[in-house]
């Protein structure tokens, strides 16, 4: 399961949507909880590192954006516990190039964005065999 | 050298918890292969199936990156530091780089296709899939009619059908592809008529011929799965045979009353039909659904359970009937299930295999006629005549060698009914001054009595009515039911 905050999906959502037709993509800030729950705590967007024309379809966050991005989390006491991507006009749905690069425990948000409009937005985790994705619950907190 | 690698968050509870583990190594390769060889389990996210170092897998050595230095083989010294840092990625996966060659998918289709699409298991690429493959079905049966119905409706894009069978109102207890008013047309335009129905979107191609060993080859090879959805030997042995030598998977399904069974055979993964039974029961052991029944929804459930099979063929899943037997018993409700394994002395799919093309499968399962066998020829009579000869007054008995619920079905009269399992021990209910007319349901157990009677030494003289009850019920009263 996964706990957002009141104001987390539109963040994404309008991340998204602004950078549409090309994919989007950013951490999740927050701590691991006991029984596998992940509590989000803010929203880091991340510029797409892919050349240009692979945008459209690819993210890639280099590790030196990611060491970043968890010495940051770490000044509030907080780790990275997942990623988010979108998918333009495409269903909110790991694809098959999402399951070969993905790491365990992590939560994986993808946001369908339909002719530049946000859609669905799911929360997936890999299965620790890294067989398939297995779709995880998303709770918002009121804000 | 003593080396400290630090394990990302992700991947700490591979190592029990820990951040930070210790090995001996000499270079960043060796360092891993102590880690891995320590916690296995972390092997499979670091490495590929080739044994390379994921795209994604970063490995630095004091702040430096292995892959700017000398890679795996970049050198370590005591004291030393290794980072593992992931880089993450992801993304759609376009058309040109997964699958060229796939088909796209058309809104109209992506709305009608949804269900699909946002499962992981599927999702578009799996839903191109499906629309990129085609099926043969041998049939449209029992069998055939869930096959067909539920692959149109998942969206394979070539589904093709072979039957030369009519429409009967017989056929309607369980073949739910076709309707009443479909009686009399040949089965494939009634198929064809319903699949279009369910799904404008695919093709369907319509062969309207028997399946043979001269055409088997030509079709299979056309198709990239075969579904056998037949009711009798000689084809079923004719289906694996042309599969295993046209690499094809043949998904396999057969029902009997109120049991059914299916499977995958597919020679190049698993077992084929032949390791599971290399040789056709004699004739009339097993009797078929038109002599022994079947529950009409029997086929509606083991079809449905071939349609799935196929599908997750398709999309590449593991989990499939490949070296499996499932048995299905709709009487007690129970599903059971049965190793198979490949026989490497089968003689189609085996290491030294004798069969190398289709051969004569009517005479493999003993069903050609072999006059010089059966110096006893048959006597038979038509309905027309036995009516006519009833009609002249003649003194006929008339033995009727049905089952008593068929007799409560349908019976002609004045017959008496012994049924075939008995007839051999109630012999002497059966008077031999006078002559014998024997009948079931179509002329095949009647047959078999006539045989059983004269092996025992029955004296008469024995006829067969030709075509059993079902011809009188056409030829002479057609007030008596047909079922």
């Amino acid at each position: 399961m996964i706990q957002l905050g009141g104001n987390h999906r539109n963040e994404i959502a309008a991340h998204s949507e602004r950078d549409y037709p090309q994919e989007c993509c950013g951490l999740l800030l927050g701590t691991f909880a006991e029984g596998g729950t992940k509590a989000i705590t803010e929203i880091y967007p991340i510029s797409n590192a892919r050349e240009e024309e692979a945008k459209r379809n690819r993210f890639l966050i280099r590790p030196e954006e990611l060491m970043e991005g968890e010495q940051y989390a770490a000044t509030s006491g907080l780790d990275v516990v997942g990623f988010y991507h979108s998918h333009p006009d495409h269903p909110a749905v790991p694809s098959g190039y999402d399951l070969e690069h993905a790491w365990p425990l992590y939560s994986y948000i993808v946001v369908a964005v339909s002719a530049g409009v946000a859609q669905d937005l799911r929360s997936w985790e890999m299965e620790p065999d890294r067989s398939k994705f297995t779709e995880e619950e998303i709770w918002v907190n009121a804000s | 050298m003593s080396v400290t690698i630090n394990i990302p968050t992700a991947l700490r509870q591979f190592t029990g918890g820990k951040s930070r583990v210790e090995v001996e190594a000499t270079t960043a390769g060796e360092a891993l292969d102590r880690l891995t060889a320590q916690h296995a389990e972390l092997r499979r996210h670091l490495y590929d199936d080739q044994n390379a170092l994921r795209s994604f897998v970063n490995v630095y050595v004091n702040d430096e990156d292995v892959r700017h230095q000398s890679g795996g083989d970049t050198a370590v010294k005591d004291g030393d530091t290794l980072m593992i840092v992931p880089s993450i990625a992801g993304g759609v996966t376009t058309e040109a780089e997964v699958a060229p060659t796939l088909p796209s998918l058309s809104n109209e289709e992506i709305a009608r296709y949804s269900r699909h699409l946002i499962m992981p298991e599927v999702g578009m690429e799996g839903q191109r899939k499906l629309k990129a493959a085609s099926v043969l079905m041998i049939g449209t049966g029992g069998l055939g009619a869930p096959v067909g119905m539920y692959l149109a409706a998942a969206g394979v894009g070539r589904i093709g059908i072979v039957d030369f069978d009519v429409v009967e109102a017989s056929n309607l207890q369980r073949q739910i592809i076709h309707g009443t008013a479909d009686i009399g047309r040949p089965k494939i335009e009634s198929a064809r008529d319903r699949l279009r129905d369910i799904n404008p979107h695919i093709e369907i191609e319509t062969h309207e011929t028997r399946l043979t060993s001269q055409n088997a080859l030509a079709l299979f090879a056309n198709y990239d799965i075969v579904v056998d959805g037949t009711d009798n030997f000689p084809t079923r042995y004719l289906v694996n045979d042309a599969c295993v030598l046209t690499g094809k998977p043949n998904v396999y399904g057969s029902i009997f009353r109120f049991e059914g069974q299916a499977s995958v055979f597919w020679a190049k993964e698993g077992a084929c039909y032949r390791c599971l039974y290399s040789e056709p029961p004699p004739p009339g052991l097993v009797p078929n659904c038109a002599e022994g029944g079947v529950l009409g929804v029997l086929p509606g459930i083991v079809g449905t359970i071939q349609a799935t099979e196929t599908i997750k063929l398709i999309l590449g899943a593991k989990d499939t009937l490949v070296n499996r037997l499932l048995l299905f018993d709709a009487w007690q409700m129970k599903f059971r299930e049965f190793k198979l394994r490949k026989d490497p002395g089968c003689p189609v799919c085996g290491e030294n295999a004798t069969i190398k093309e289709l051969i004569d499968y009517e005479e493999f399962c003993g069903l050609r006629a072999q006059p010089q066998q059966q110096p006893d020829a048959l006597e038979e009579i038509t309905a027309t005549e036995l009516r006519q000869r009833l009609d002249s007054g003649q003194d006929l008995q008339i033995i009727d060698v049905r089952e008593t619920f068929e007799y409560d079905i349908a019976r002609i009269a004045g017959t008496k009914l012994i049924p075939l399992g008995q007839v051999v021990a109630r012999m002497n209910e059966i008077d031999p001054s006078r002559e014998t007319v024997m009948h079931c349901k179509a002329g095949v157990r009647s047959a078999k009595a006539i045989a059983a009677l004269k092996q025992a030494g029955f004296p008469g003289r024995l006829v067969n009515l030709k075509g059993g009850i079902t011809a009188w019920s056409d030829e002479v009263d057609p007030t008596v039911a047909k079922y």
